[in-house]
């Protein structure tokens, strides 16, 4: 029963008749089947008009019933999930579907834009090329017209809100990857199979079979959808085969690597919960089978664009795989035998075959006869030249070619066209094998691998079906004996009726009418005439590539699958040059647009990377404090005491309470490198600019590391725990890189060092304790005597923790300028030893401090952080050109000696402080000269701050900075410029050690 | 996306590793020239083919490796422990 749907055909298709489905398109409801596509889906219920063209909104319909669709392209669902340009040709339909056409405003039916058809004269090709490049770039008149363009000129809109699917990723490894499920495909992957290789066979639609779905074929006593079935039946029981339907592979990549994204549950009206919506796959094969089948290409002519013009193929395919018949009286335009298919098959299905017109002089083959002998209608050497209708095809002018355009006129409402087919030649293209011309063929065929891979049946150049069956089990056999398998008796491939086609003729473009020149669309999506190409040829564009980027043509959604090879051969023809010597275009992937969510996979939002937590995480979390993520880890930024605390008013109480008794902080971040052997210490001699090889055992010293080019790299404490074993930590920042560095050194520049060096970072949980009084503090806790005399500064050794049961180390080192501690216990007891510390120094106080009072601190001291570790300071720059030792060579000496590297002018290390007191001196601001305020700019940049902090103490902002120079400037007042916020600040530069230059306090 | 044969673990997949730079560069004695060390750190061919590379196993043994790629195929050619000896690839799943 065709119900509502007036143009469905009884008994035909592989549709569900007893599901029917209910979808709106444009807000107006219609019913489907189970098994359609949103476009079988229109065409049954007789809509014909989808879309409106790129440039021009001429009224589109349907024209393919695959992947190459150029024009019926449409946005799927609502609100999150609502996804634009999608194909509705493989937009597989489910109850409730809601469907919205597009690039048109109000509505399909009256677009205002249209009128673009009107103007279309100003429009030419390359219009946006030249205003791009033209003298309008970048002007605000540009800017302006931009938005009017970009709207006209439109896609689909997004939803503009997060996508709310969930992706997976998927790994996969086989012997055989057979990539297409058609006839060759089907075939390749059975011979595999039986030959006992693991096969993987994957296809992009949810329905196996490929053209014999969608054409009429005997197969030994079953027709073509018998054997498919049988076929897979077959592989299913087969063990080592597994078959993925709706899985596009779009990339061939280096390895032998395939990528695919499957899509699991597009097709569903609801996302179930235990299911992605695609899969991410990527296949290791040992021999891929391109079994990719080929493209109908269309033919050229005038009006060429109108609802109801069609490709061949597709209409068979709409009539033999969906029951559809897209239109009633049908003219079929062709220059190869395979599209008289369509008359016979439009005919069966209860259509009149109006006439078919033939653009060779005088073909001859059993299928023509055929056709002829059945009443149609054969006018060959002909073409059709014009068309007629709006929102729907009335009828086709039909020319001789050779005549002088003098038309007859054929009333029908469908015209199906066929230009002859393209092998699929993308994934072998991508390998770096360049197709091939073929002359007789008109087509590209694919290149000598350069991979293990075949291409098999249609995707190789095969296009009869006994020759495609033969083909895709020859390779499979090859590709399942090349990894070792192989069947040991004889299979016989089933009896398929023989095909003599006649030669297909190339015809690129159809002559004109006897009047007027209609537009002849070349690329349907991008609306790109054969005018257009000729225009780009006058303008002196030669190359293909040139072609593509001035006139856009192939540059769609859909990448000229129905577009190319014919723009490249007008071109040819203009050039008077043969199509292999303009050129292909480059194949890249995808092959079909596929989702950025599926790329992402499950790795988004906070799942993008790992996030580092140190084992008080919870404690802190606990506390109220502010998180900061520094690197991959979570560190605390501040610990509020009330909601209202600020930032400042936080790390400045923090600052005040540790410098006055005692502070607590998590330093687990810092890199920890364990470095033990009998070379440990010529090793550290190697990479550390100052001397480690007399440090005695029980002490810590402050270690400079430069980079080979001289600069400053990065620097930390290494404390010698034995007389071959140190302890290294690095900068938070630098951890994986200083690793990865030394054992670089140790594996590949000096192997001969008997050294071993291994991460520790993640075993030990490190807390500072500052203040003066944090040795009272520490002395509750641990069991060895921290008296000045017993465990000065710069000490470091063994010890226990709270009970006898946690070992620990503990080091006398300070970041903050202070008396201080950092003591390392196993990460598991991390978060006992913290509360057990904040337990002891509850009687005097102690406040944990966050990332901002520790940097504040360090400002307070002068010391260098990653701000002024920038890799462009060296170790003078910052003051620390004393650590540079003369008695030895290091990593980094012979060119941080380069004039350019120890010249007197370069920017060095000084601090700041605002002439009022009060204002901040923003980081990134520029220094100038306060003689150069008010003079045109620009003016000399002598230097920059690179970190600001507020002193309690010295109760005012202060700032480092790096400064021409340097020290020699102290006392001067310079000018603090930070023009983007039009601030101007008078600064002081004064040393920069703001808070007890001496230190005594690290000696108290 | 290559697959590399770590003299340490066996076949691998190139996501394992990360990238060390020109492996045909000698590192200079420390105590080498000005002339030694700007040479190794900043003249770097540009080679069209075959080149060697370091490649260091970060997510497998931590050992850094030498691996042979072809820069126009990118075919890996050999590969072998930071000093030593480089074994041919012996095709594996492919180039
Ligand atoms: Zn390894």
């Amino acid at each position: 029963m065709s119900g509502n749907q007036p143009n469905r055909i009884p008994d035909f298709g592989r549709i569900g008749r007893d599901e029917p489905l209910r979808f709106t398109f444009d807000g107006k409801a219609y019913t489907g089947y189970k098994g359609d596509t949103l476009a079988s889906a229109l065409l049954a219920n007789g809509v014909k008009l989808v879309g409106r063209s790129f440039k021009y909104h001429r009224p589109r319909g349907v024209f393919s019933a695959g992947v190459e669709e150029p024009n019926a392209l449409v946005a799927l669902r609502e609100g999150a999930r609502r996804e634009p340009n999608t194909r509705a040709t493989v937009a597989e339909l489910f109850d409730g579907l809601v469907a919205e056409s597009q690039n048109r405003s109000p509505n399909l039916k009256y677009d205002i834009q249209s009128l673009n058809q009107a103007i279309a004269r100003f429009i030419p090709a390359g219009f946006y090329y030249k205003t791009f490049m033209g003298p309008f770039a970048n002007t605000r008149l540009w800017m302006f017209f931009e938005k009017i363009i970009r709207k006209s000129a439109g896609m689909g809109t997004a939803s503009g809100e997060a996508d709310p699917d969930r992706y997976d990723r998927m790994h996969a490894h086989c012997d055989v990857l057979v990539i297409g499920g058609g006839a060759a495909g089907l075939s390749a992957a059975l011979a595999a199979g039986e030959a006992g290789a693991r096969v993987i066979l994957v296809d992009e639609t949810p329905r196996l079979g490929g053209r014999l779905n969608q054409d009429v074929y005997k197969i030994g006593d079953l027709s073509g959808g018998e054997w498919v079935e049988q076929t897979i039946a077959k592989l299913t029981a087969l063990p080592t085969v597994k078959l993925l339907t709706r899985t596009t592979a779009f990339g061939y990549y280096d390895g032998n690597l395939i990528g695919a994204v499957e899509r699991v549950s597009d097709h569903l009206p609801e996302m179930p919960v235990h299911l992605p919506r695609q899969r991410w796959w990527r296949f290791r094969a040992k021999q891929v089978i391109l079994a990719t089948g080929a493209t109908e290409q269309p033919l050229v002519f005038g009006n060429n664009d109108r609802p109801g013009i069609m490709l061949a193929g597709a209409v068979r395919a709409y009539i033999n795989e969906y029951g559809v018949l897209p239109g009633r009286r049908a003219v079929i335009f062709t220059n190869n035998d395979d599209a008289y298919r369509t008359a016979l098959d439009v005919m069966n299905a209860g259509g009149a075959a109006v006439a078919v017109v033939d653009a060779r002089k005088n073909p001859r083959s059993t299928l023509i006869d055929h056709t002829r002998g059945k009443g149609v209608t054969v006018l060959t050497g002909h073409a059709v030249v014009n068309t007629h209708g709006h929102f729907e095809l009335q009828a086709v002018d039909v020319a001789p070619i050779d005549g002088d355009g003098a038309a007859r006129r054929l009333d029908c409402d469908l015209l199906a066209i066929s230009g002859g087919w393209q092998p699929n030649v993308h994934l072998s293209s991508q390998t770096g094998a360049k197709p091939v011309w073929n002359d007789k063929m008109n087509c590209f065929l694919p290149g000598t691998p350069k991979r293990p891979e075949a291409s098999a049946g249609a995707a190789a150049g095969r296009f009869t079906l006994a020759a495609v069956l033969s083909d895709g089990h020859a390779r499979g056999t090859q590709a399942a004996a090349l990894t070792g398998h192989s069947l040991d008796r004889e299979v016989k491939l089933p009896r398929v009726d023989a095909e003599t086609p006649a030669p297909s003729e190339a015809l690129w473009e159809a002559p004109d009418p006897a009047t007027g020149h209609p537009k002849k669309f070349v690329d349907h999506q991008d609306d790109v005439s054969a005018d257009d190409v000729r225009l780009a040829h006058r303008e002196g564009y030669v190359s293909v590539e040139h072609l593509k980027r001035y006139t856009t043509l192939g540059m769609g959604t859909d990448q000229g699958k129905t577009s190319n090879i014919t723009g490249l051969a007008i071109m040819a023809k203009l050039r008077g040059q043969p199509i292999p010597a303009v050129g292909t275009t480059t194949f890249r992937p995808p092959y079909t647009p596929i989702a950025i969510g599926a790329m992402g996979g499950t790795e988004r939002g906070q799942h993008y990377k790992p996030r580092r937590r140190s084992p008080m995480h919870d404690w802190h979390q606990e506390r109220g404090c502010e998180w900061i993520p520094a690197g991959l880890w979570d560190r605390p930024r501040h610990y509020p005491l009330t909601p209202n605390e600020t930032l400042r008013q936080a790390y400045v109480r923090e600052t005040k309470q540790t410098r006055q008794s005692v502070g607590i902080c998590d330093v687990t971040t810092l890199g920890k490198i364990d470095i033990q052997g009998p070379d440990a210490a010529e090793f550290l001699n190697r990479v550390y600019t100052n001397g480690f090889a007399k440090l005695p055992v029980g002490k810590a010293r402050y270690g400079l590391m430069l980079r080979e080019d001289g600069q400053v790299y990065d620097d930390g404490t290494t404390s010698r725990l034995g007389e071959n074993h140190y302890v290294m930590t690095t900068t938070t920042a630098n951890a994986v890189a200083v690793m990865a560095k030394l054992e670089f050194y140790l594996q590949a520049v000096w192997p001969d060092l008997r050294v071993k060096v291994v991460s520790v970072t993640e075993q030990y949980a490190a807390i500072a304790l500052a203040g003066p009084n944090s040795r009272k503090v520490m002395q509750k806790i641990v069991d060895i005597d921290l008296s000045d005399d017993a465990f000065p500064f710069m000490a470091c050794g063994p010890c226990h923790a709270v009970t006898d049961a946690i070992r620990a180390r503990l080091f006398r080192i300070s970041f903050s300028g202070e008396l201080a501690y950092e003591i390392n216990v196993p990460s598991d007891y991390g978060r006992f030893v913290w509360d057990a510390l904040m337990d002891a120094g509850a009687e005097f106080g102690i406040v944990p401090y966050g990332l901002e009072a520790l940097g504040n601190m360090r400002i307070e001291k002068g010391h260098v952080a990653g701000a002024e570790l920038d890799g462009r300071t060296t170790a003078d720059d910052l003051g620390l050109g004393k650590m540079l030792s003369a008695q030895k060579p290091f990593v980094g000496k012979t060119l941080a000696q380069r004039p350019g590297l120890t010249a007197p002018t370069r920017k060095k290390l000084v601090g700041l402080v605002p002439v009022d007191g009060k204002t901040a001196l923003p980081n990134g601001s520029q220094i100038i000269e306060l003689a150069d305020r008010d003079k045109p700019r620009p003016v000399k940049m002598i230097g920059n701050v690179s970190s600001n902090g507020f002193s309690p103490e010295l109760n005012t902002p202060i700032a480092l900075g790096l400064l021409e120079g340097g020290l020699a400037r102290e006392g001067d007042t310079v000018l603090v410029a930070y023009p983007l916020k039009n601030l101007y600040i008078p600064a002081t530069v004064r040393n920069p050690h703001f808070v007890d230059p001496e230190g005594k306090r690290l000696h108290g | 996306m290559f697959r590399f044969t770590c003299p340490h673990c066996g076949e691998r997949d190139v996501v394992e590793f990360s990238y060390g730079g020109d492996a045909s560069v000698v590192v200079p004695d420390l105590a080498a020239g000005e002339e030694a060390w700007f040479d190794a750190v900043y003249q770097r061919d540009n080679p069209r083919g075959p080149h060697v590379e370091y490649w260091h196993h970060v997510a497998g043994c931590r050992q850094w490796i030498r691996v042979e790629r072809d820069t126009l195929t990118h075919e890996i050619l050999a590969c072998g422990p930071a000093t030593g000896r480089m074994r041919p690839e012996t095709g594996g799943e492919g180039a």
